[in-house]
């Protein structure tokens, strides 16, 4: 199983090929969203190596002031004791300005990739095809835009710059007390090692414990979404029950997991600890010989103390942002996986314009398959011309919608062309494509924001005259007049107490206002009432006398206005021709409509 | 504070172990800032006379008061990691459990979004704050005090200096944090519009890209990246303006105490080794100095967190059971609606109620189709009958009884639904469709035959045969995190679940418009033998789901307006043919053929 894009996101256990590939393309990622800030990388660089080293020259200057500033001042030469104070208040100083200088320019920084970030992941999702949303579901590729995306925030507002800063703290502590005392510089060498083999071991332990920590959140979250998303079915068929007892089991599982992680983290720091309090004494008994042996001032002993202690303490800091980094490089390597996916719809790379499309579309030679084995449409020919209303009819899973689809392009067909006045619709470009083709489907979703708002998607900077009016034509505007606010309504989330027949009628003037030479409307009149379809088809009438039409529907009705009728069957076309002419005649058309008919009354 | 006196409730148990916490912390505290006493024994001792062998014992102290130091600080941490966590296990299934039972008008408000964060992020804050910033906030106080103590014993005007040093600190720390948590309050908010935006451009992705409107989408999005992009960046400004305080500060008490130190040693008022410890003790006292700053806004924080979960755990459930309340072993169907009134809570004072007096008897056994105009309120009719909102005037009655009088649990078993929008949740076919046959799980074998029976015959009745075509069968997971279903086929799975409950009354909000006519058909000659003895209310959009029904209502302006059956509503209602009528009807119609012949006819034949 490959690794290339999401492919095995889910799983644990990557060979060894498998985790440099996932790496190197996260690394990549890091880079190319890294290189436009090249130089503002640099200068917080340097403002993070000047300000540590300014920070740590202070047990120096103390040093300084004891072991010189006594015996000058006891001879009442004030130079060293001011020169040391005044250094220390410099360095104070210097070091404060650039940390804040650090501290601003990290976030310009970790903001610039955040938003170049986000909004590669948006745009290329809404260019990945729907093929890729339908396997990919919606949930994973909202976690990796949001949850996934806060993990990389975390990790370089807040763990980055300690990570940074304590590293860089420790560097130069380390190589300052090997300019005061190098032999205390070995004492400190010498405790790294037991250090190491703490580190190695709380992070081989961390790692699996992290990983699992982040599946049992992800599991509570999912459960915790889907029973409030769905609370009228949890509460109609009495599911509270059955469902805390699971909730509380991936409560427990969740807490275990943490309790580990904390358990590690309370062995980790005690031991780090204990290792620094340790190098202190030792270096304390070295340091102490030497004093007496007149080797060493005392002034220099108490820097080279305070130096091998000050190396610890930020060490804590780091083991606690080593969990940040470790959920940021793996929510780093799932957005890789999916900016890799290759949209396989793709824009043209040298599109065609058609300003103005008569609507005349054909099917030359055209295959439609997933797999090799899955044919869904077996290779026709169709010809649509500009003005003809369509109807697809057949039953479920005939092909009707993903022929449909075909033309509106949200797939490509797997061999063959499908063109629009000759044009094949692969060349055409997006923004031509899109204004001459619309399709509205069954599920009629409405984004946040007011009705006006979402009429007006189809197209945008449309004046509140012509919104009216697109809601006029389909027989929308006498209900939109009688929600609270009128067109000014905000339809809360997900369409909230907006009818599902209601969601259908606003996304129709939304695509009547669009005003597309080809009308696709699939299954999109399911939810209305009869007099809302009648407006609806009245306005339709009227709407696709003009233009090319392919209409898919349940209900025979829509059938009327129909100017040709395609039966489908398992992928193929059976039947064409007028609706008088199929009604007349002893295929599946005229024995649906004969059942049609009487189902009717 | 007193919002956080209320965690008690939770934290009760866990107490004690986060008080023998803090007293860790706090001996730990104070062995830190003992070594420096040590070291300046060592420094006027053995260093001062030159006797080697004195100082091995001092640096051995040294050690052990380290190696304490550190088996203190294991402690602090071991104990209240299974307490802190169990603290925050109890309060997330708590709340859990509260939202669950809270109604749905109370879900209507609140975004899952805005839950979420209460259940995750901030109940983790809470457990973070309890284990760490308490005790560490108590800890640090005492040792600030102690600490302070010891460097005015040691040299009173140093100890002064120091500390009149460190005042502005707590100045700063306290301003930065009102300024600061209004700042991330603001990107919190701004984050979730942020995510709203995301997860709208994910659902409505076939709008998006059936209008091309991929780019607009993106231009709103970029304005909320950009917005939240601003304020992060002033966050980060207060955070550098806080982080110079806290480096500033410090340089300048220690530069001044390293100055009159040197010169109160060269005169003589001073050891070296008391100035040495000296400095060496306000090095320990830095970080709890520092701290207090922070300790206050975590406080803070887990402040916020603390009151956004009560008030979810406060918010008062208006639909509740009865105190006392009326049972029956198995009803007999009988559902009426008498004078019922219901508005939104939210419904501007100038619009009536929605439903404004509906009086309707559906007898033991009866199917009735619901008729009436798209939004006439005929879905929040049907929520009724469960309680899912409350009437706010009138009552809806199960064999006479008010379905206020039942436990919900009760009247739930009684009364199943199946939704327009058909919910899956993330389990298995099976376990989606047994939803309202709890008893039916179990491995006891009659019980798996019985569960298989019921299975097999509700996925029969709603045509769902689709299922055993799909990877695993039944056993396929659908739902959010499974396979994705068709319109269609979610909404025949609900059907199925609706009929695998066995209620007595059925509640079926247009069960059928996502099918195509002849599954429609399939599934409405199986519905017939169901229905046939059980109370049914049926939401219909259509004719064909009208002739499942035994009489029609029309609900027309909040009232139900007419009651009879198809043909007798179209004869004698208007309004109804309005509604019900289709062009090619009236078509018909106009062509001769009498359409309430055919009715009566059809009924005949499904009669015999």
């Amino acid at each position: 199983m490959s690794v290339t894009g999401v492919q095995g996101e889910e799983r644990q256990d990557y060979s060894k090929a498998e985790s440099a590939q996932i790496r190197a393309r996260s690394r990549h990622l890091l880079g190319s969203l890294l290189s436009p800030l090249k130089a503002k990388l640099w200068l917080t660089a340097v403002a993070i190596v000047v300000s540590s080293a300014a920070q740590v020259a202070g047990p120096a200057l103390i040093a300084y002031g004891i072991d010189q500033g006594i015996p000058a001042l006891v001879e009442q030469n004030w130079f060293p004791v001011a020169f040391a104070g005044a250094a220390y208040l410099i360095t104070g100083l210097v070091g404060a300005f650039l940390i804040a200088v650090y501290i601003r320019m990290s976030a310009r920084i970790s903001q610039a990739v955040l938003i170049d970030l986000r909004t590669r992941m948006f745009l290329h999702t809404q260019k990945l095809s729907l093929e890729f949303h339908e396997s990919y579901t919606s949930g994973r590729i909202i976690s990796r835009q949001t949850s996934d995306l806060d993990a990389i925030r975390e990790l370089m507002d807040e763990g980055l710059t300690l990570l940074v800063r304590g590293l860089m703290y420790m560097v130069f502590t380390a190589i300052m007390l090997v300019i005061v005392d190098a032999p205390s510089g070995f004492v400190l060498l010498a405790s790294l090692v037991p250090l190491g083999i703490l580190t190695r071991w709380f992070q081989v332990r961390s790692q699996s414990l992290f990983r699992r920590s982040r599946v049992a959140s992800a599991k509570l979250i999912v459960q915790f979404v889907e029973t409030m998303t769905g609370i009228r079915a949890v509460q109609a068929f009495r599911k509270q029950k059955r469902n805390e007892a699971e909730f509380g089991g991936l409560v427990e599982d969740y807490r275990d997991v943490n309790a580990k992680v904390l358990g590690l983290f309370a062995v980790y720091n005690p031991g780090m600890a204990l290792i620094g309090n340790t190098a202190v004494a030792v270096t304390l008994v070295l340091g102490g010989f030497r004093v007496i042996d007149g080797d060493l001032g005392v002034g220099v002993l108490l820097a080279a103390v305070l130096y091998t202690k000050r190396f610890f303490d930020p060490m804590e800091d780091m083991a606690m942002f080593y969990n940040g980094y470790q959920s940021a490089s793996s929510a780093l390597e799932k957005i890789s996986g999916v900016l890799e996916e290759e949209p396989s719809v793709p824009d043209p790379v040298t599109p065609v314009d058609l300003w103005n499309a008569e609507g005349d579309v054909e099917f030359d030679g055209v295959e439609f398959a997933y797999t090799k084995d899955r044919v869904i449409l077996p290779r026709f020919d169709l010809a649509i011309p500009a003005g003809q209303t369509i109807a697809l009819v057949g039953s479920t899973g005939a092909g009707k919608s993903t022929l449909a689809k075909l033309i509106a392009r949200f797939y490509d067909p797997s061999d063959g062309v499908v063109t629009l006045d000759g044009i094949a619709l692969a060349d055409l470009h997006p923004k031509d494509l899109r204004r001459a083709i619309v399709m509205v489907t069954q599920e009629a979703y409405l984004f946040s924001g007011s009705v006006a708002d979402n009429i007006a998607l189809g197209k945008p900077g449309a004046s509140s005259d012509e919104i009216v009016r697109a809601a006029m034509a389909v027989g929308a505007h006498e209900f939109i007049e009688g929600l609270p606010n009128g067109y000014d309504t905000d339809v809360n989330k997900r369409g909230g107490r907006v009818s599902a027949g209601q969601r259908q009628l606003i996304s129709f003037a939304r695509a009547f206002l669009a005003n597309p030479a080809v009308l696709i409307l699939d299954e999109a009149t399911s939810s209305l009432d009869i007099p809302s379809e009648r407006l609806v088809q009245e306005g339709l009438t009227k709407l696709l006398a003009d233009r090319t039409a392919v209409i898919i529907a349940h209900r025979l009705s829509t059938v009327a206005i129909a100017d040709r009728v395609l039966v489908m069957e398992h992928g193929r076309i059976i039947e064409d021709g007028t609706p008088a002419e199929l009604i007349g005649g002893t295929g599946h058309f005229a024995a649906m409509h004969a059942a049609w008919k009487d189902s009717l009354v | 504070m007193r919002a956080l006196w209320r965690l008690r409730e939770y934290a009760g148990p866990a107490m004690p172990f986060f008080a023998g916490s803090m007293a860790a912390a706090l001996v730990a505290q104070l062995i830190a800032l003992a070594i420096p006493q040590v070291l300046q024994q060592i420094v006027d001792g053995p260093l001062a006379h030159g006797e080697a062998s004195a100082v091995i014992p001092l640096a051995v102290l040294v050690f052990v008061l380290g190696a304490v130091e550190a088996i203190l600080y294991a402690i602090r941490r071991w104990l209240v990691v299974g307490p802190g966590t169990r603290v925050e296990a109890r309060m997330r299934n708590a709340l859990y459990a509260k939202l669950q039972d809270l109604p749905v008008s109370f879900h209507d408000r609140w975004p899952s979004g805005q839950l979420l964060s209460r259940a995750v992020s901030d109940l983790g804050l809470i457990r973070r704050w309890l284990s760490f910033g308490l005790v560490l906030t108590g800890a640090n106080l005492v040792i600030i005090v102690v600490g302070v103590g010891i460097l005015m014993s040691m040299n009173w005007f140093l100890g002064l200096i120091f500390l009149v040093c460190s005042l502005p600190l707590w100045w700063a720390g306290w301003r930065f944090e009102g300024r600061y948590s209004e700042m991330s309050r603001l990107s919190q908010d701004q984050a979730g519009d942020l995510a709203t935006a995301v997860e709208e451009s994910v659902h409505g992705i076939r709008v998006l890209k059936a209008f091309g409107r991929g780019k607009h989408a993106l231009s709103t999005f970029r304005a909320q990246a950009e917005s939240l992009r601003s304020t992060e960046i002033e966050k980060a400004r207060l955070d550098a303006s806080i982080w110079v305080w806290i480096m500033v500060v410090p340089a300048v008490a220690l530069s001044l105490c390293l100055v009159v130190g040197v010169w109160l040693a060269a005169q003589g008022q001073l050891t070296v080794g008391e100035l040495l410890a000296f400095f060496a003790t306000a090095t320990v006292l830095a970080w709890p100095i520092e701290s207090i700053g922070f300790m206050l806004a975590f406080a803070l924080d887990a402040r916020t967190a603390t009151d956004r979960f009560f008030d979810i755990l406060d918010s008062e459930n208006t639909i509740v059971d009865p105190a006392e309340p009326r049972t029956v072993e198995r009803a007999r169907g009988e559902l009426a609606f008498r004078d019922v009134h219901f508005r939104y809570q939210d419904s501007p004072a100038r619009f009536g109620d929605l439903l404004d007096g509906v009086d309707l008897v559906l007898e033991p056994g009866e199917t009735m189709a619901l008729v009436g105009l798209t939004g006439c309120g005929k879905t929040t009719m049907t929520a009724l009958t469960t309680r899912l909102y409350d009437v706010t005037g009138g009552s809806v009655t199960l064999d006479g009884v008010d379905v206020r009088a039942f436990t919900r649990d009760e009247l739930r078993t009684h009364i199943a639904m199946a939704f327009e929008d058909a919910t899956l949740f993330s389990a298995s076919v099976r376990d989606n469709v047994l939803l309202g046959r709890p008893e039916l799980s179990g491995d006891d074998p009659g019980v798996l035959a019985e569960a298989e029976q019921v299975l097999d015959e509700a996925l029969r009745i709603a045509q769902a045969s689709f299922v055993y075509d799909l990877p695993d069968g039944v056993d396929t997971k659908v739902g959010e995190e499974g396979m994705s279903l068709s319109g269609g086929q979610r909404q025949r799975l609900a059907l199925a679940r609706a009929v695998a409950a066995k209620p007595a009354v059925l509640v079926l909000d247009d069960p059928l418009s996502a099918l195509d006519v002849a599954t429609e058909a399939r599934v409405e000659a199986e519905l017939r033998s169901v229905l046939a003895s059980t109370t049914a209310l049926i939401v219909a959009h259509r004719p064909s789901t009208v002739m499942l029904a035994d009489r029609v209502a029309l609900l027309e302006n909040g009232r139900v307006t007419a009651v009879g059956t198809h043909s007798e509503l179209l004869r004698e209602s208007e309004h109804y043919r309005f509604v019900i009528t289709s062009l090619e009807d009236e078509e018909r119609r106009s062509t001769g053929v009498d359409a309430v012949d055919a009715e009566d006819t059809i009924r005949e034949e499904a009669a015999s």
